[in-house]
């Protein structure tokens, strides 16, 4: 449920700490200069200079980065995935995998500078432009790359193509997005679309839902489910707090918890708030515990996300 | 009617309107909310629920569930902490002789904001932790700020209390935000937490109910004495008052009473100092009449507020803080502007 959070503290800490984090998109033109003070040597490598569209703008680096830090558990996934893994020096707190990331107590949701420069980064990696953590690097000559949260699964598969150019390993991030690719159509493929089943995917027990204009909703779709949260107006944003009664009286047929490392959520647990006993979900059994981490991030490890939806899916629609 | 009119005439009649109100709007809050069920269903099965009357609503078992496990508690829990918390605020503003004076004035907000953030981060497996924290975390920035201003200054004195209370608040909110800084995972369930909400069921009014009897019997009673202590310390204690004692009954009265709304809701703003605010100028400054007038008034007020809450967007809901806030303000600047009357 990291995006979502991280959406609430960014909006949180926007609000409260930064007047304008709005006007980093005018000072990132920095880190494009940046290599040039360097003088750097001539690349050994014929992929760079590369540069990259990123959140932050054009990001042009001359040479390959060999001390990356990643300050986004989603990105150390993908820089591990890609091969990357190795010019990885420092990764934030929350990077909990692959388990050999060097996670450190650096953090990506209040980023401190001075702590993040003496690693000696030649690149660093954010998905949220924190307390201008995107103009201050870029001011002392550090070349950062904003991949925000995807809202899409093709900006997902986008995100991890750049990360490969970006970190000199293009070709290996292209065959892991091209088995993404192929493993996600074939689970579509698989899933029983006839049975018009519904779903609730719980983020927070309060209940906060995601609807299907999010990341998450959209691998659901693939399923041909339906989700419940739709019926939430737009103004209610991507994840609407729902009502409690709307949920009981819309008693999906399956409901997904994303809130179970995080705050113990389960068929037991749901069936104790009021009202919700006897939701068919759980009297079926189709309660469904997912991973909180790989279903808040938008790296490779989606597909063992829709392996777990697909799973489902297939057991629901068999009885 | 004249405003001249003593409150010992014009009580009923005010008492009786104000309780009208109270049961339209609880019906309201009954009749609508995000699950499509129509109201008249909704009537027959509230019928249905009276002892000895049987009538048929016609409505599935798990919507009679829903609106018995959730609607209905949410709508008395709403009536309960609303009163509460206006009832709290007239009495503050008694003791204090202070118009600004709210619930959350002598640290107790605080103190819950702190107790249960330390739940969430701490125990988030334990349920009913964070009620419980809550509580204790009122009841504790009270006290604290209870102690420090009797250490600081005269023992009873109003001035230094409130100065107490704005320090232990100041104290408490830093340790919260620091707390907070090491867990922003945690952030999300902490802000809806602080913006309150009066859903969670049976369990809810049974735990803020022995608290809300005990704080309003207490508060009700001591209604006189509030008048009286309104002339002044010297004047009062010339009339044969125990000021202190008086004040220091009160005060712990309002503080559980605010402990126990806060610990089953979250932090409510406003409703403390508008209710009270908008009954004095229609009804007259007795807190014979205000202390009554503030439990039923904030009661409806609340319970009004969380029907906007769950249906403005529904399915989706609003904090019910942000409403109290919203619809609250604007309501209180009117009804200052019709009145004109200045509270002295």
């Amino acid at each position: 449920m990291r995006p979502v959070r991280t959406a609430f503290a960014g909006a949180l800490l926007g609000t409260l700490v930064l007047a304008g984090c709005g006007q980093s998109g005018t000072t990132t033109a920095t880190p494009t200069s940046a290599p040039a003070t360097t003088s750097a040597p001539a690349s050994a490598s014929a992929d760079f200079p590369v540069t990259i569209e990123a959140g932050n703008g054009k990001v042009t680096l001359t040479k390959k980065p060999e001390r990356i830090i990643s300050l986004s558990a989603t990105h150390t996934e993908t820089l591990f995935a890609i091969g990357a893994g190795p010019q990885v020096v420092a990764a934030d707190d929350q990077s909990n995998h692959p388990p050999e990331a060097p996670k450190t107590d650096l953090s990506g949701l209040k980023p401190n500078v001075e702590a993040i420069v003496a690693h000696k980064p030649d690149l660093v990696i954010v998905s949220d432009d924190l307390d201008k953590v995107v103009a201050e690097l870029g001011k002392l000559n550090v070349p950062v790359l904003l991949q925000p949260a995807a809202t899409k699964i093709d900006e997902a598969y986008e995100e991890i193509t750049e990360l490969g150019a970006a970190t000199g390993n293009k070709a290996k991030a292209d065959e892991v997005v091209s088995g993404m690719k192929a493993a996600m159509e074939k689970l579509a493929a698989e899933a029983p679309k006839d049975k018009k089943l519904t779903y609730y995917h719980e983020l927070d027990q309060t209940p906060y839902a995601a609807t299907s204009q999010t990341f998450i909703g959209q691998i659901y779709s693939m399923f041909g489910l339906t989700n419940i949260a739709d019926k939430a107006p737009d103004a209610a944003g991507g994840y609407p707090k729902l009502s409690a009664e709307f949920v009981a009286q819309a008693d999906p047929d399956l409901v997904f918890l994303a809130d179970v490392k995080c705050c113990q959520q389960s068929k037991e647990t749901l069936a104790k708030r009021p009202g919700w006993a006897n939701l068919s979900a759980i009297k079926n059994d189709r309660v469904i515990q997912l991973d909180d981490d790989i279903a808040s991030r938008w790296g490779p490890r989606i597909v063992q996300l829709a392996e777990s939806i697909g799973a489902a899916v297939s057991k629901a629609g068999a009885s | 009617m004249t405003r001249q009119a003593g409150p010992s005439r014009a009580r009923p009649r005010w008492v009786l309107g104000a309780l009208g109100v109270l049961a339209v709007s609880m019906v309201a809050g009954l009749l609508d909310g995000a699950a499509d069920i129509s109201p008249w269903q909704v009537l027959l099965q509230a019928v249905d629920w009276l002892p000895l009357v049987h009538v048929d609503s016609g409505l599935a078992p798990v919507e009679q569930g829903l609106l018995y496990e959730l609607r209905l508690p949410r709508v008395l829990v709403a009536a309960v902490v609303g009163g509460l918390l206006a009832m709290a605020g007239a009495a503050y503003q008694g003791v204090f002789r202070n118009p600004l004076a709210d619930p959350y004035l002598l640290g107790a907000a605080a103190g819950a904001g702190l107790a249960a953030t330390l739940a969430i981060v701490m125990l988030p497996a334990v349920a009913g932790s964070i009620p419980v924290a809550a509580f204790i975390g009122a009841v504790g920035g009270v006290f604290l700020a209870y102690t420090l201003g009797n250490t600081a200054g005269r023992a009873g004195g109003t001035a230094t209390l409130v100065l107490a209370g704005v320090a232990v608040t100041s104290f408490l909110t830093a340790i919260q935000t620091f707390v907070q800084q090491f867990k922003v995972e945690e952030l999300q369930r902490i802000y809806s937490w602080i913006l309150g909400d009066v859903g969670g069921g049976w369990d809810q009014l049974w735990l803020v109910l022995p608290y809300a009897a005990v704080s309003s019997a207490v508060l009700l009673l001591h209604g006189r004495m509030l008048d009286v202590l309104s002339v002044g310390d010297e004047e009062a204690t010339s009339l044969g008052l125990r000021a202190a004692r008086v004040r220091f009954t009160v005060l712990l009265a309002a503080s559980l009473a605010t402990a126990a709304a806060v610990a089953v809701s979250g932090l409510i703003g406003f409703v403390g100092i508008v209710v009270p605010h908008v009954v004095r100028r229609l009804a007259g400054g007795s807190y014979r009449i205000v202390l009554p007038l503030s439990l039923i008034g904030g009661a409806a007020f609340l319970v009004l507020a969380d029907l906007v809450a769950r249906t403005v967007l529904a399915p989706a809901e609003l904090p019910i803080g942000v409403v109290t806030m919203f619809v609250g303000a604007p309501f209180f600047v009117t009804v200052l502007r019709m009145t004109r009357r200045s509270f002295t």
